[in-house]
């Protein structure tokens, strides 16, 4: 394996932000989603959006692609703001997938893909109708794209399968290349691993990287931590809608407070304090175990709590 | 092992006897008066329902025969013989006995039968009874396909495996004799067809005329009959025989041959359709005919709207109006408001203008919801469509339309010379008023038939499809679901306002009570309807054959006039239980509603080695 932390973030990231959400708040009624959370992603780089379930992620990758309109706060995406509508959204460059598959399951998977092409081909009814040598044209360069994109994501023998009967991880590929086929310059991933052996979320991380390497750049929730601190340049800790911490993997594993978010906090007095010295020895041992049998050794003594949330059970997060 | 539902020696012998003595018995007279419609009386010459039986009994033997691997006949079943022979046993025998049936009931009594009818009887039952015994085709199928099939090894193997699985479930546990229906069951049942071996083009292209032009043959056949008891006898062997044909692996086989020359299948449709009038004696037949392709052509403008957008509209049938209404205003009658004459192409231009105005009138406010809302929203607008044209008749509103008296007295169309109202000569063959509209509504079927076709395949029907399947979804890849759901609906109302203003030309008259939800006469939107769902959503055959049943089998039966709606309903349960994706299903309808039990494997576009990967896979 060559995903451990010890591997240097490219320096692709120049800098320049895609991606800018400022003072982004979502009230739904009395209850507020997400408050005030400001977040960048810059071209090329990877950012990982974690937090407990119910911390309000997806609503913030709802705001973020239209599906909800933000009560507070904007969105922008190359210094234009994004339209409210979620084809929209699309069409200025972002994509996204979603945390329960929605793939368009009585297509085949190249129909899938080239719906997916919807926004950047423009030929309407009446030039289908007529058959222009543009529509033609336009078809075919739409198919090569698509079966481009199907051998990048290594789907093209299944090219001609309806999307529902492929096997789970596949339909995970699936969307991910559906959502590339708009070319985006950022793609937003909700829980992309979500139901995933260990070999699939390591071809995931692949995938992703090799997605970065192509010049878009990646939001990604997750709830495994090993994949989002092996992957992410960044990492933002959203906790009951607020953002706790944001900064490189080292710095989020290291803050008490996302530990606290995951864990709860100890109560005061001395048995508190012990219980805790307790439980972080016994799993820091067992998350070194962990790391040390899957190659990851992060070298750093804190990733014991985050590390706990690679719990299964923590993925069956309602979709908001 | 599965076994035949009958244990007898010489089954094969016994089928062959039983199908030649009904070919025989159809020449002796069945009844002795010529009281009963078709002329059964004579001696040496087959009448009336006696053709039928002949046909059953002749298709019977032919397949009975192909299961003796006589040479030249293989090709009637390449999945295997058994279940088509017992189908068209089953369905000369249901046809036999409801010929004799009718006779005693019509005549009163079974004393009006000859003893030709009994021959026909226990002939057809012998026939019946040898079919059952036979083996079934399981064994020889599955040989047959792994043998056989070289290039196709691969596939058809795995298809075997998997066969072999759902027998098991079929037959219970192994080692008991399984019960009776699940032994006649399995007697119903072939294995997959072999790959044919390829034929050059020009034969593919020959076979595909031949088909038509048998389809053609028979489609006459049926509209042409002139009493009940005929269509019945003839829609009872119909059914089986297209059930046997679609078990024998033929109907596969040429679905494929379709698949691969599209063009020329719709070339030869079409001029299957055009020989149509020239085949009648009689215009009323022309007349059926026109008003089952208008019926047909509504039917698939809803399937754009239904089939591929999944926009369910339960008013359609008011865009047909639409169409109708501003044809009858705009063509010149005498009791129209307006006092224009626009031409024929001028008069079809406005109703198709006015029928997508008023589409996308409706559409802007009602497609903002989804579901069951959209369905209850346009059965209103349907009605308000029917109310309105009801009330502006000078007395509750502006005098526009006439109310209930509609608009009548439209004149003949003439087109550069050529009186459609007027029988013409053409080829020899006189072609009466209904025959020329006829001809007229084929062009319009063939152009929505191309729309269809072209909108479905491309950026925009893909579009379509993705909102139906997903709407969410659809909008995140970047499609306007609003605007294209707007597009579909005013593209199936412009299509079903051009189908109306020939409809208003070929009836004369446009009246508000032709153009409700339900009634007994098609065209009415639950009509539509259920002629693009029985037909098959997202296909362009289906709607077509829908709508020809649909308005074929209430004309013709004129006797179960009380009982139409409710016989109706019973056939559309029945429908929906046994076969949810409509007579003619697509490949992905079928892939929807029916646990294939592996991966859909395409048949080609593939490499065999990729197909192995996939099995290795699943």
């Amino acid at each position: 394996m060559t995903t451990t932390a010890t591997t240097p973030a490219p320096a692709t990231a120049d800098g320049t932000p895609v991606l800018t959400a400022t003072g982004v708040t979502m009230r739904f009624g009395g209850l507020t989603a997400v408050r005030d959370v400001d977040l960048t992603v810059s071209a090329q780089e990877i950012v990982g959006l974690i937090g407990p379930n119910g911390a309000g992620k997806t609503t913030f990758f709802n705001c973020l692609t239209g599906l909800y309109i933000p009560t507070e706060g904007t969105v922008t995406y190359r210094d234009a703001v994004l339209p409210p509508k979620p084809h929209l959204v699309t069409k200025a460059g972002v994509a996204r997938t979603f945390q329960n598959i929605r793939l368009f399951a009585n297509m085949t998977v190249l129909e899938n893909v080239l719906v997916g092409r919807h926004t950047r081909t423009h030929e309407g009814l009446f030039s289908a109708l007529l058959r222009t040598p543009r529509f033609h044209r336009a078809e075919a360069a739409s198919t090569r794209r698509a079966m481009e994109l199907l051998d990048f994501t290594g789907l093209a023998a299944k090219a001609d399968h309806l999307a529902r009967n492929l096997p789970y991880g596949e339909q995970r590929k699936l969307e991910i290349a559906r959502a590339l086929a708009s070319d985006p310059g950022l793609l937003l991933l909700d829980e992309p691993t979500a139901g995933m052996n260990p070999q699939e979320t390591r071809a995931t991380e692949a995938l992703v990287r090799a997605i970065r390497a192509q010049g878009t750049a990646v939001l990604v929730i997750e709830h495994d931590m090993r994949f989002i601190f092996n992957l992410c340049d960044r990492v933002a800790v959203l906790v009951q809608g607020e953002k706790l911490v944001e900064g490189t993997s080292d710095v989020v594993q290291a803050d008490e407070r996302v530990v606290a978010a995951y864990l709860g906090t100890p109560f005061e007095g001395a048995p508190g304090q012990e219980e805790l010295a307790e439980v972080e020895a016994a799993e820091a041992g067992a998350g070194t175990g962990a790391g040390t049998s899957t190659g990851t050794g992060t070298g750093t003594g804190t990733s014991a709590a985050p590390g706990t949330a690679t719990d299964p059970g923590a993925r069956t997060e309602e979709d908001r | 092992m599965p076994e035949p539902l009958l244990r007898l020696p010489a089954a094969r012998a016994l089928t062959l006897a039983g199908a030649a003595l009904t070919i025989l018995s159809t020449f002796l007279a069945w009844t002795w008066t010529t009281a009963f419609p078709g002329n059964l009386t004579v001696n040496g010459y087959p009448g009336g329902l006696q053709t039928i039986t002949l046909t059953g009994g002749i298709l019977t033997l032919l397949h009975a025969l192909a299961g003796h691997r006589v040479k030249g006949l293989r090709w009637l079943a390449p999945a295997g013989t058994t279940a088509p022979t017992v189908l068209l046993a089953l369905g000369t025998l249901a046809t036999t006995w409801y010929t004799l049936g009718a006779i005693t009931t019509d005549l009163g009594g079974l004393a009006h039968l000859e003893p030709g009818a009994y021959v026909a009887a226990a002939a057809t039952l012998l026939t019946l009874t040898g079919a059952l015994a036979l083996p079934t085709n399981h064994q020889t199928g599955e040989a047959g396909g792994a043998g056989g099939s070289g290039g196709a090894g691969g596939a058809g193997g795995a298809g075997g495996i998997s066969r072999a699985g759902g027998a098991g479930e079929d037959t219970g546990a192994p080692g008991a004799r399984p019960h009776a229906w699940h032994r006649f069951r399995h007697t119903l049942t072939t294995g997959h067809a072999p790959r044919p071996t390829p034929l050059p083009a020009w034969a593919e292209i020959l076979v595909i005329a031949a088909a038509f032009a048998l389809g053609l043959a028979a489609f006459t056949y049926g509209i042409d009959t002139e009493y009940g008891e005929l269509f019945v006898g003839y829609l009872l062997l119909a059914v089986f025989a297209l059930t046997a044909l679609g078990r024998s692996g033929l109907t596969a086989r040429l679905s494929a041959l379709t698949a691969k020359h599209r063009n020329i299948t719709l070339t030869a449709a079409f001029a299957a359709a055009v020989c149509f009038p020239f085949l009648q004696t009689n215009d009323a037949y022309a007349n059926l005919a026109t008003s089952i392709l208008i019926f047909a052509t509504v039917a698939l403008g809803l399937n754009v709207v239904v089939g591929l957008a999944g926009l369910l509209d339960l008013g359609y049938v008011a865009f047909l109006g639409v169409g109708a209404y501003t044809a009858a205003l705009v063509s010149g009658s005498p009791e129209s408001a307006v006092g224009v004459h626009f031409p024929f192409w001028a008069a079809v231009l406005t109703g198709i203008g006015a029928s997508l105005v008023f589409g996308v009138l409706i559409g802007a406010p009602t497609l903002r919801l989804r579901g069951d809302y959209l369905a209850i929203v346009t059965l209103g607008f349907g009605e308000i469509f029917r109310i309105t044209m009801l009330n502006l008749n000078g007395k509750t509103g502006p005098d526009i339309t006439n109310g209930s008296m509609g608009i009548p007295n439209i004149p003949e169309l003439d087109i550069l010379g050529f009186n459609f109202g007027k029988t013409h000569n053409i080829l020899g063959a006189p072609i009466g008023r209904f025959g020329n509209y006829y001809l007229l509504m084929l062009l319009a079927t063939l152009l929505v038939i191309l729309v269809f076709r072209r909108a479905a395949e491309s950026r925009i029907g893909r579009a379509w499809v993705a909102i139906r399947e997903d709407e969410t979804a659809a909008t995140a890849m970047g499609i306007n679901a609003f605007r294209l759901k707007l597009l579909a609906f005013a593209l199936g109302a412009a299509l079903a306002g051009l189908a109306g203003t020939v409809h208003a030309h070929v009836i004369t008259t446009a009246t508000p009570d032709q153009y409700q939800f339900a009634g007994t006469v098609p065209p009415n939107s639950a009509f539509l309807l259920a002629a693009v769902i029985l037909g098959g959503m997202g296909t362009i055959s289906g709607p077509v054959i829908g709508a020809a049943l649909l308005y074929l089998i209430p004309n013709k039966m004129d006797f179960m006039q009380d009982y139409q709606l409710l016989l109706f309903g019973l056939a559309l349960i029945l429908l929906m239980r046994f076969r949810p994706e409509g007579i003619v299903a697509d490949r992905r309808k079928q892939l929807e509603f029916r646990e294939t039990g592996q991966l859909d494997v395409p048949e080609q576009g593939l490499p065999d080695g990729a197909v192995g990967v996939t099995k290795a896979e699943a």
